[in-house]
């Protein structure tokens, strides 16, 4: 009888018990009930070594520099750190400088804090969400068509379009948590693939005459109606929206949902034992695809504030950008908290956004940003190593491990 | 009752076994198909058409080699077999052919859609099975890649990484200082790419599927940041000599094999010679009974004095290597020139093919083939122009691998340590 009740991840008799055995080990990635100042210190010292190996990267990539090394080594060197000064120079100019930049910063944040949250939440019940790339995919065309084909009035047509878009995103986040719970299917498979059959649909989808203008043939959508455009901020000279609104309310709603609601102490229970959980009477399977639908829906609304948001409101083909990616690192740089998520969404906003003014202002490419995120998660995901090399005390901690295998 | 184990239902209850039901859904499936393939190729054909397939190139030494067949009575006789495949299913006997018989189906499936997209044309069938060759070619080596991993116990997400990286230093360094420096650039990066993730998850105990993710997305930022700060600047190092195709005498010229199989660039030889390679290594070596002891169950291995960390360094750095070998190939011989983002997912294909080929090098072969072969048709439907958007063919393989890993195909069973951190006590 008590073998019939063991749920697909069990591992068999022979397999260790992996989360005995290691406790907490969830929470040395995710960062599970630590103190303020080590939930603060081990981002900052990431931060600071990214910055540093981004400063050394800008150095080895400078091409004019490297053609003047023979001639004048002492003014190519200059030259080096003269770019790296002027490019993250930009870089805090275009993130913080003007009202402008803190606009922007905002902007590029909204749907990175939602995406960031969708991770986190995945992160809390031991579900790793790579598909949020998918969501926002499918979450933003559900918010489209509701944008292009429903006549509202704006006070009734945002909140739709945005709801349209958290059930988009729901259904294709629910996919993988039901193949899961149902069949064992490793999330982390199905959602990557699930962003690929999304990219595509879109592709398609956005050349057909649901969502294009009349005689185009390229994957581009008519523009979307006035009343479902969210409302700028401070005019329409600045792109920062409402969104940011919903993007803060959407953190107050996951730390009511994770820490003050009975389902989301059943997604932690998930999260830290599916089989202690199954035995208490919790319905995992169904906690699989409830994870995985509002996670779903907290990158559909990404995706809502990607086609609604963005002047010049026609949508194109590759509107969820990298914040599918970003959303995983923002996600363990904010320790799987949503207050964390918030403040991590508002730095990489302000990386984003900043690294745009770098790469037209001192020519360095936005993809640094890209590569510091990857560091970031590194050295988030691998403590001893930032503890080496700031020759901090190392401490007795079991190894961190969020994902089980293939769960087959 | 949702969550029930395999073990449990055989205790509980008294019904058919999994395999027994799993016959009958394959059964159902291959009827659905006939009848969708009575429907669509034999009935909306035009009876008086022939399809031409022809089974040679240009380039071959006997010209001029067709099948030419009328497509409405090809449809029907496939059709029929189908239907039969699939009575044969539901009469559940003989199990172990079930997913044979799925496959089979498929295969036929596939000949009676191309003779309906051929009808009253000509298509070259060579080609198509040529191109299965050379787009699973990737995919294989992922896979390989992601088997050499697992076989220790090490999830190797960050293929797709890997082989991106690879392809990038192959084109530059080829281009600067040809193609033999590029390539050995190539292996030298995978396996770099390799020790990163053995470092990370064995030295600092990091999540493996985190540190692999972190190798996509490092790879892919630093690929594209040097691609716009160095390629767009300096354009002669992205002009790698594109690398030819070797003829293996005598064997190239017969007739449909020969260009399928034997007029490849040393890539894909090398690609069998590894295959072959790493099956008789994992099998009939000393090498690969440790390798799967501290794949299966480290602790014992580790009893049995071998030593599991560094066991598990050396696969994952030859993992890598191989990576980087289909890296070369992408970057010097299927595209040779570098593109930002140039691998668009093969690696995860790769990584599903080796679940999908069931952790064996020959499962990996076959499941690569399946890729290169969905693909392919999709190539040739594409210029075929026969009415699907051309963007629903390129899911195919994406819907594939979930239907596999949902376990349609049937359960594989992973390495048992897979994914675990080992520490010694």
């Amino acid at each position: 009888m008590a073998e019939s009740q063991l749920p697909p991840e069990a591992p068999p008799e022979s397999q260790p018990p992996s989360d005995d055995q290691y406790p907490g080990m969830m929470d040395r990635v995710t960062g599970v009930g630590e103190s303020l100042r080590r939930a603060l210190l081990l981002p900052t010292l990431a931060l600071l070594l990214a910055l540093l190996v981004g400063a050394v990267i800008i150095m080895v990539t400078d091409v004019d520099a490297w053609r003047r090394m023979g001639d004048e080594p002492v003014a190519a060197i200059r030259d080096m750190l003269e770019g790296v000064w002027v490019a993250y120079r930009e870089l805090f100019v275009g993130a913080f400088g003007s009202v402008r930049a803190i606009s922007e910063t905002l902007f590029t944040a909204t749907p990175l804090i939602l995406a960031g949250l969708a991770v986190a939440v995945g992160f809390r019940a031991g579900l790793f969400n790579i598909g949020a790339r998918g969501q926002i995919f499918i979450g933003g065309l559900f918010a489209l068509w509701v944008g292009l084909h429903v006549d509202l009035p704006l006070l009734l047509h945002v909140p739709l379009a945005v709801v349209a878009a958290i059930v988009g995103g729901g259904i294709w986040g629910g996919i993988a948590g039901l193949l899961k719970a149902r069949t064992g299917a490793h999330e982390v498979i199905t959602t990557i693939m699930l962003n690929f059959i999304a990219a595509f649909f879109v592709l398609w989808v956005l050349k057909t005459s649901i969502f294009q203008v009349e005689g185009s043939s390229i994957p581009k959508s008519a523009p979307i109606v006035e009343s479902a455009r969210l409302p700028t901020l401070f005019g329409d000279q600045y792109r920062v929206n409402i969104g940011i609104f919903l993007a803060l309310g959407a953190v107050f709603f996951v730390y009511w949902l994770l820490f003050k609601s009975t389902l989301g102490f059943e997604f932690r229970a998930a999260g830290y034992s599916p089989g202690a959980s199954l035995y208490a009477g919790m319905n995992v399977a169904f906690l699989y695809t409830a994870v995985m639908f509002i996670s779903g829906g907290l990158a559909g609304m990404a995706g809502a504030t990607q086609t609604l948001g963005l002047p010049p409101y026609t949508v194109t083909d590759n509107f969820a950008g990298t914040i599918g990616f970003d959303a995983i690192a923002l996600a363990l740089l904010g320790r799987s908290h949503p207050f964390g998520v918030l403040w991590s969404g508002l730095l990489f906003g302000a990386l984003i956004a900043g690294g745009r003014t770098m790469q037209a202002a001192a020519g360095v490419s936005v993809d640094l940003v890209i590569v510091m995120q990857a560091l970031i998660v590194i050295f988030i995901a691998a403590p001893e190593l930032v503890r080496t090399i700031f020759g901090m005390k190392p401490t007795e901690e079991g190894p961190t491990q969020l994902t089980k295998g293939w769960g087959a | 009752m949702t969550a029930v184990t395999e073990r449990g239902e055989t205790a509980v209850r008294i019904r058919a076994t999994p395999e027994e039901r799993r016959s009958t859904i394959v059964g159902g499936v291959l009827i659905a198909l006939s009848l969708f393939m009575f429907w669509a190729f034999v009935f909306g054909v035009d009876p008086s058409l022939d399809s031409t397939f022809n089974l040679s190139l240009q380039t071959d030494r006997f010209q001029d080699l067709a099948w030419v067949v009328n497509a409405r009575n090809l449809s029907a006789l496939l059709g029929v077999a189908v239907f039969g495949l699939g009575i044969w299913r539901l009469s559940r006997s003989a199990l172990n052919w079930t997913n044979r018989s799925l496959a089979i189906g498929f295969g036929l499936f596939s000949l009676s859609f191309l003779a309906w997209a051929a009808a009253g044309g000509q298509f070259s069938m060579v080609g198509m099975l040529r191109s299965t060759i050379l787009l699973s070619v990737v995919v294989v080596l992922g896979a390989l890649t992601g088997l050499m991993c697992e076989r220790v116990g090490v999830i190797n997400i960050g293929i797709e990484g890997q082989l991106l990286a690879s392809a990038f230093a192959a084109v530059v360094l080829s281009s600067a200082y040809g193609t033999w420096v590029g390539l050995a650039g190539a292996l030298l990066t995978g396996g770099l790419l390799g020790l990163l993730l053995a470092w990370l998850t064995i030295k600092f105990h990091v999540d493996q599927i985190i540190a692999g993710v972190v190798i996509n997305v490092l790879a892919l930022g630093l690929t594209s940041l040097m691609t716009a700060r160095i390629l767009s600047d300096v354009q002669s190092l992205n002009a790698p000599e594109r690398i030819s195709a070797i003829r293996i005498p005598v064997l190239a010229d017969i007739p449909v094999i020969g260009p399928m199989l034997f007029e490849h660039n040393f890539f894909v030889y090398g690609m069998f010679v590894l295959l072959f390679a790493i099956h008789f290594g994992l099998f009939y070596t000393r090498w690969g009974l440790r390798s799967r002891s501290v794949g299966e169950h480290p602790k014992a291995a580790d009893t049995a004095g071998i030593n599991v960390y560094w066991v598990r360094y050396r696969n994952v750095v030859l993992g890598g290597i191989v990576a980087g070998f289909g890296g070369a190939f992408l970057g010097l011989a299927q595209v040779a020139r570098f593109e930002e983002n140039m691998t668009g997912g093969i690696g995860f294909i790769g990584l599903a093919a080796m679940i999908f080929g069931r952790w064996l090098p020959f499962g990996a072969l076959g499941a690569g083939l399946v890729f290169g072969f969905s693909r392919a048709v999709q190539q040739k439907a594409a210029i075929l122009n026969i009415g699907v958007p051309s963007e629903f063919l390129l899911m195919l393989p994406y819907i594939v691998v979930i239907i596999v890993v949902a376990g349609v195909v049937g359960k594989a069973r992973p390495p048992a340590a897979d994914g675990q951190p080992y520490i010694k006590q």
